[in-house]
């Protein structure tokens, strides 16, 4: 396992790639730290290396070449495109020394907006063919039901934005989950919050950015909050049975079917699913044994909201997946400025590849 | 050779560290000058006297040059990744107690727990157009306990002293701080949320794990632990 061969092995995947019709990219190791940060929040500084330009200021060691690609695209573009990368990637690694926090990365991105269950399907089989051979197993999975599922819950839409915006927090979104259905007690200190004539009596001066109308909004979205009750505990109850769907695609559409007759906000989304199914079975892929994890990419893949896929190593459930990928629409529309375009891709880990193919 | 003993270099921390030795037949002064920063132990040999800032104690034993050091928890796990497999912890020397604590302002009375900041930061950060600003300077362990917490768009500002006044000044709309006694928070209108804190620290005598003594250091660090009742 040397850099040489790493790097050797990316090069021949993305030569392969080319070959698949993609135009080779590149794009700059130091890129602007703002617009990550602004993405992903401060929990990219754990996983990216972030240094200082004396005149661009905070810059960050590419983690990955999807937004820089993403940008590229939105701001010269011809559509459609299909582009194809390979370079090194860095990751730091408080979590798992043991893992390199600098590898090659081989990516494939589709922008294309005739047909989404055709490109999820391209980009799949693609990625499956490119990894034959190989001891891996596929998961598959569709934030895009998950988000259909929670757009549609009878709840305010205070409360669904809430559970949206940690709907890549498995645990946080299990905490609000427990709270608007009232399955945890209220604290102590928001039950006399809620039932306070005068919250502001005692609260001294007011100090720093955050308004008093700041407070007093928030004060009374909770009092609205609390009077809608706790959400139905059918919906919340249907909601983790969706969560926990975890079969081969076939019968896993079956359950989602049958869970969409009480849920009708997933039947859009549900029939997409099942598109993409004939889709890759037209190209080849095995859908008969394809696993299908409802929850799969909710906590490690924040900018996907479509099909989500990854390829894992048998046998070395300590390894990241060789290979991961899905859509994501709504990060080309917050990177477009107005502009959006649908897009689906994946990336490979090249050093994996070889560690694989010498029987580590 | 002699085992390497690192203590805070001034204050309150190296006499109070002095009196905790000292009560167990270990004899730790300064030497020379007011100003030179040169010590000396009595009643045990083999042991040398190293003193050192205490925030950089745990660097020292982290790369091995110390056998022994005194410091705060808050800094072993701030400054050191897996701090437990580079240090271990002989003894609570029971003082130089603080927590690290996130702190509002005291007129939030809609925010007392991890939830209700989560809930802030995201109206702050719709109505301002930028996350909710923390000031601090415990970058790795505040931004673990928010992660656990699942709290998101906050983005952490380095503060390297006067943090709590940060929120006056405007730079900062929360802080994440040592305390002990909450005085200072409470004379900058600030509160401590209702939660358990990032971490409770107190001055604590660790042993490097990554250190390797020779056969008259083991016997130094044996007579030593002894005497420290710390086996």
């Amino acid at each position: 396992m040397t850099l040489a061969a790493n790097k050797a092995r990316a090069a021949e995947l993305r030569a392969r790639f080319e070959a698949a019709g993609a135009l080779p990219v590149d794009c700059a190791v130091l890129q602007p730290a703002e617009i990550l940060l602004d993405l992903y929040g401060e929990d990219i500084r754990t996983r990216a290396y972030v240094t200082s330009d004396p005149v661009q200021g905070e810059v960050m060691l590419r983690p990955d070449f999807t937004v820089p690609v993403v940008q590229m695209h939105m701001s010269q573009g011809a559509e459609p495109a299909r582009y194809t990368y390979a370079g090194e990637v860095f990751r730091r690694q408080e979590e798992h020394p043991e893992r390199a926090s600098e590898y090659q990365q081989v990516g494939y991105e589709v922008f294309d907006r005739t047909d989404a269950a055709e490109s999820d399907a391209e980009v799949f089989a693609l990625f499956s063919q490119m990894l034959e051979g190989l001891p891996l197993r596929a998961v598959t999975g569709d934030i895009g039901i998950l988000m259909a599922a929670v757009d549609g819950l009878d709840a305010s839409s205070a409360r669904r934005a809430a559970l949206m915006r940690h709907l890549w927090r498995p645990r946080r979104f299990r905490a609000l989950l427990d709270r608007f259905s009232g399955r945890v007690p209220v604290p102590p200190s928001r039950k006399a919050l809620l039932v306070a004539t005068d919250p502001m009596k005692d609260a001294g001066p007011v100090i720093g950015l955050r308004g008093e109308d700041e407070i007093a909004e928030r004060v009374a979205a909770l009092r609205a909050e609390a009077a809608d009750g706790p959400l139905a505990r059918e919906q919340v109850e249907l909601l983790e049975t969706l969560l926990k769907v975890s079969e081969t695609c076939q019968f896993a559409l079956e359950q989602l079917r049958d869970i969409a007759v009480d849920m009708p906000a997933i039947v859009p989304a549900v029939e997409r699913f099942a598109r993409r199914c004939d889709a890759l079975e037209a190209r080849g892929v095995d859908v008969a044994s394809l696993s299908f994890e409802a929850s799969y990419g909710r906590s490690s893949m924040e900018y996907y909201d479509g099909f989500v896929f990854g390829f894992v190593a048998e046998g070395r459930p300590d390894w990241p997946p060789i290979a991961t990928g899905g859509r994501y629409d709504a990060l080309t529309r917050r990177l477009g400025r107005g502009a959006e375009i649908p897009a689906v891709g994946g990336v490979i880990r090249a050093g994996l590849v070889v560690d694989l193919e010498g029987g580590a | 050779m002699s085992v390497k003993l690192g203590v805070p270099s001034k204050g309150r921390l190296m006499d109070k560290t002095f009196d905790w030795f000292g009560a167990r037949g270990v004899g730790l002064r300064r030497v020379g000058s007011e100003r030179e920063y040169a010590g000396a132990v009595e009643g045990i040999d083999g042991v040398e006297l190293v003193l050192l800032s205490a925030g950089e104690i745990p660097r020292e034993l982290a790369a091995g040059r110390i056998h022994l050091g005194v410091t705060g928890t808050d800094l072993v796990q701030e400054k050191l990744v897996q701090w437990d497999q580079k240090v271990e912890p002989l003894a609570e020397l029971g003082f130089g107690h603080a927590d690290l604590i996130i702190g509002v302002p005291a007129c939030w009375v809609d925010v007392d727990t991890l939830d209700d900041l989560d809930g802030a930061a995201a109206a702050f950060r719709a109505r301002h157009g930028f996350p909710m600003r923390i000031a601090t300077k415990y970058h790795r362990l505040v931004r673990a306990y928010l992660h656990r917490a699942g709290v998101a768009d906050y983005r952490l500002v380095d503060s390297q002293g006067a943090t709590e006044g940060t929120v006056k000044n405007l730079t900062a709309e929360a802080i994440a701080d040592i305390t002990s006694t909450g005085e200072t928070l409470r004379a900058n209108h600030l509160k401590v949320l209702s939660e358990e804190p990032v971490l409770r620290s107190q001055a604590t005598l660790f042993r490097s794990r990554i250190a390797q003594p020779d056969a008259a250091d083991w016997n130094a660090l044996r007579e030593l632990c002894e005497r420290l009742g710390t086996e």
